[in-house]
């Protein structure tokens, strides 16, 4: 059986860990500036401000 | 409260606290003299009471069907009650340690008035029972209002904040008798932290029950930071918490961690407290009270997408700063170090954001001391995360570390951030929860702007002095290359900022206990709103329009 010894979880760390916080942020910023979704994220925003104080029933 | 419940849902009430019931007797029978043995007495009665309370109230009528037209608000208004009492209590205590530095004889001689018994009252006491109580009640009011549904029932609700002050009572209860796991803000000992993940599990449960009845499509982003703030909770609190107790009738317990280990657990758990409970959920408050109070959008959405995974994600591995100079791998803290300093812009970009909201809506910000808070706190929540990165770097650390300059920077945090958010918040949320036109005097909530705002700029250049005058006299070597001074000389140098931070902890509590009593007024006397206003809207001083408007 391989153990993980101290090296192994450094070089995991520095490996792995800067790769995958890359990639995350990459997402988000994608995400977040997507042009389609400009609409819901106004949308959004914006409905908190409406004062209709009761829950929606369809 | 009963009268709310369904017959089904009387009928589990009754069956939870039949089990609390035993569960307590067990406790106090194998706890004997034990502090378990008193706390297993305190959840008997505690059960018994609430059986009391639920079999006098469980031949009422069931509630009306109309109910589902209305959001449940009640836990809310019992929640934000709660937190302000528990204000109270945790900021007085906080108060009489800061004296006890001052001047260390006034123990009466009693063990549980000795400072390490009354500190972490102290810290429980503000950041659980009031930051925790404010952060569920207004949760549950902001859950229902972004997603447009009601919550799914009316018993999970009441489990999960009357489970939790039970919690706080334990807590607060234990370190008084000298219970403690000795791990700061994760002191209470094995069986209260039991306690608090099957509450905690129950919270999460709720708010995804609520998010998946959801009638937007879009989930709101004060949701995103609310639910991180639940999650990451319980995923520190069961971590962090791993002991094993020494007997089942024991308080005591220990870590399943030792050493650097146990170290590194800790301040994981500790500094991600003051990411996911002290920061997440505050910014989940601020980004619906705020654009709601101001009348006015978030800036950028966009930004506070962002600035959410960026604190999320870097928070989680800044915690080994605590360590620095420590047995601690050098390159653990470097990485600390490093993300810590990266915080600083996802936490501007919100800081920024919130402040941006604010622009074109000054004028309500002069005129209305509620949003007035919630601006203020939006400074003290970009100074303090300037200030926390710039100590997270080693050398500027080897200065700040255990001196009282951390004090400050956590006081800066959690009085000029974290209180004065919840203050703004509870301030809105008083009158549309209790369907008020506003609040009972709107001098008092000014008053309490100024006493707050005063109690926390004295306390913070208090702490930044003593601080910094402490890290210099611990460094400053004399020609022989000996120690300068001894320790006692710095505790003499500190005696007058302690005065000075015992006098402006006084005004903070002094401004707590005057929104006790407007709040108390405000549910007593203040006029109702007429019903198709809503009292969904801040209603401003003389109620005039601005120029501009």
């Amino acid at each position: 059986m391989m153990s993980i010894d101290h090296d192994i979880l450094v070089w995991f760390s520095k490996s792995f860990g800067l790769f995958y916080l890359i990639a995350l942020s990459i997402g988000v910023l994608v995400y977040a500036y997507w042009p389609s979704n400009k609409k819901s994220f106004d949308q959004a925003a914006q409905a908190i401000l409406v004062d209709d104080d009761k829950p929606y029933r369809g | 409260m009963v009268a709310q419940l369904t017959k089904n849902e009387r009928q589990i009430a009754l069956v939870i606290l039949l089990v609390m019931a035993a569960v307590g007797l067990a406790m106090a029978a194998g706890g004997r003299n034990d502090p378990f043995g008193v706390h297993g007495a305190l959840v008997m009665v505690v059960a018994i009471l609430g059986m009391f309370g639920v079999i006098s109230g469980y031949y009422a009528p069931e509630p009306p069907e109309d109910r589902l037209d209305s959001y449940y608000d009640a836990p809310s208004k019992f929640g934000i009650i709660a937190a302000m009492i528990w204000a109270v209590i945790g900021m007085f205590v906080g108060d009489w340690v800061a004296w006890l530095l001052a001047y260390p004889d006034w123990t009466f001689d009693a063990a549980w008035a000795s400072f390490g018994r009354l500190r972490p009252v102290h810290t429980s006491g503000v950041i659980f029972g009031f930051g925790g109580n404010a952060l569920i009640a207004t949760s549950f009011y902001v859950m229902q209002r972004t997603t447009r549904a009601r919550m799914p029932d009316q018993l999970s609700p009441w489990f999960v904040l009357l489970g939790y002050n039970l919690f706080c009572v334990i807590a607060a209860t234990g370190y008084l008798m000298g219970v403690t796991q000795s791990k700061e803000y994760a002191e209470p000992e094995w069986y209260a932290d039991i306690w608090l993940v099957i509450v905690w599990v129950t919270y999460f449960v709720l708010y995804m029950r609520t998010l998946a009845r959801r009638k937007e499509p879009h989930i709101y982003v004060s949701n995103w930071y609310y639910l991180a703030f639940i999650l990451v909770v319980a995923m520190l609190h069961i971590v962090n918490n791993l002991a094993v107790p020494i007997a089942w009738g024991s308080a005591k317990s220990y870590s399943l961690f030792a050493g650097v280990q146990d170290a590194m657990t800790e301040w994981w758990y500790g500094h991600n407290a003051v990411a996911f409970f002290l920061t997440s959920g505050f910014l989940g408050m601020l980004y619906y009270y705020m654009p709601k109070r101001a009348q006015r959008p978030i800036y950028s959405y966009r930004m506070s997408i962002i600035s959410f995974w960026g604190i999320t994600f870097f928070y989680m591995w800044a915690g080994s700063h605590h360590l620095h100079y420590t047995a601690l791998p050098q390159w653990v803290q470097s990485l600390g170090m490093t993300f810590s300093v990266m915080l600083l812009i996802p936490s501007w970009v919100s800081a920024g954001n919130a402040l941006m909201t604010l622009n074109g809506a000054w004028h309500r910000v002069r005129d209305d001391a509620v949003l007035r808070f919630m601006m203020v706190a939006a400074v003290f929540y970009g100074l303090s995360t300037f200030e926390g990165s710039f100590m997270a770097i080693r050398p500027v650390n080897s200065l700040s570390h255990y001196t009282d300059w951390t004090v400050g920077h956590v006081h800066a945090g959690a009085l000029g951030w974290v209180a004065m958010i919840t203050f703004g918040a509870i301030y809105a949320s008083v009158p549309w929860l209790w369907k008020r036109q506003a609040m009972y005097s709107a001098k008092l909530v000014e008053a309490h702007f100024w006493l707050a705002l005063a109690g926390t700029v004295i306390y913070v250049f208090a702490m930044w002095n003593s601080g910094i005058i402490q890290g210099l006299m611990w460094r400053t070597y004399n020609e022989s290359g000996t120690l300068a001074y001894s320790f006692t000389d710095s505790l003499i140098a500190m005696h007058p900022y302690y005065v000075a931070r015992a006098i402006g902890g006084l005004l903070f509590l002094l401004g707590a206990v005057v929104g006790c009593y407007n709040i108390w007024m405000t549910i007593r006397t203040a006029p109702s709103a007429a019903p198709e206003t809503a009292a969904d809207r801040p209603v401003l001083g003389g109620a005039v329009l601005q120029p501009g408007e």
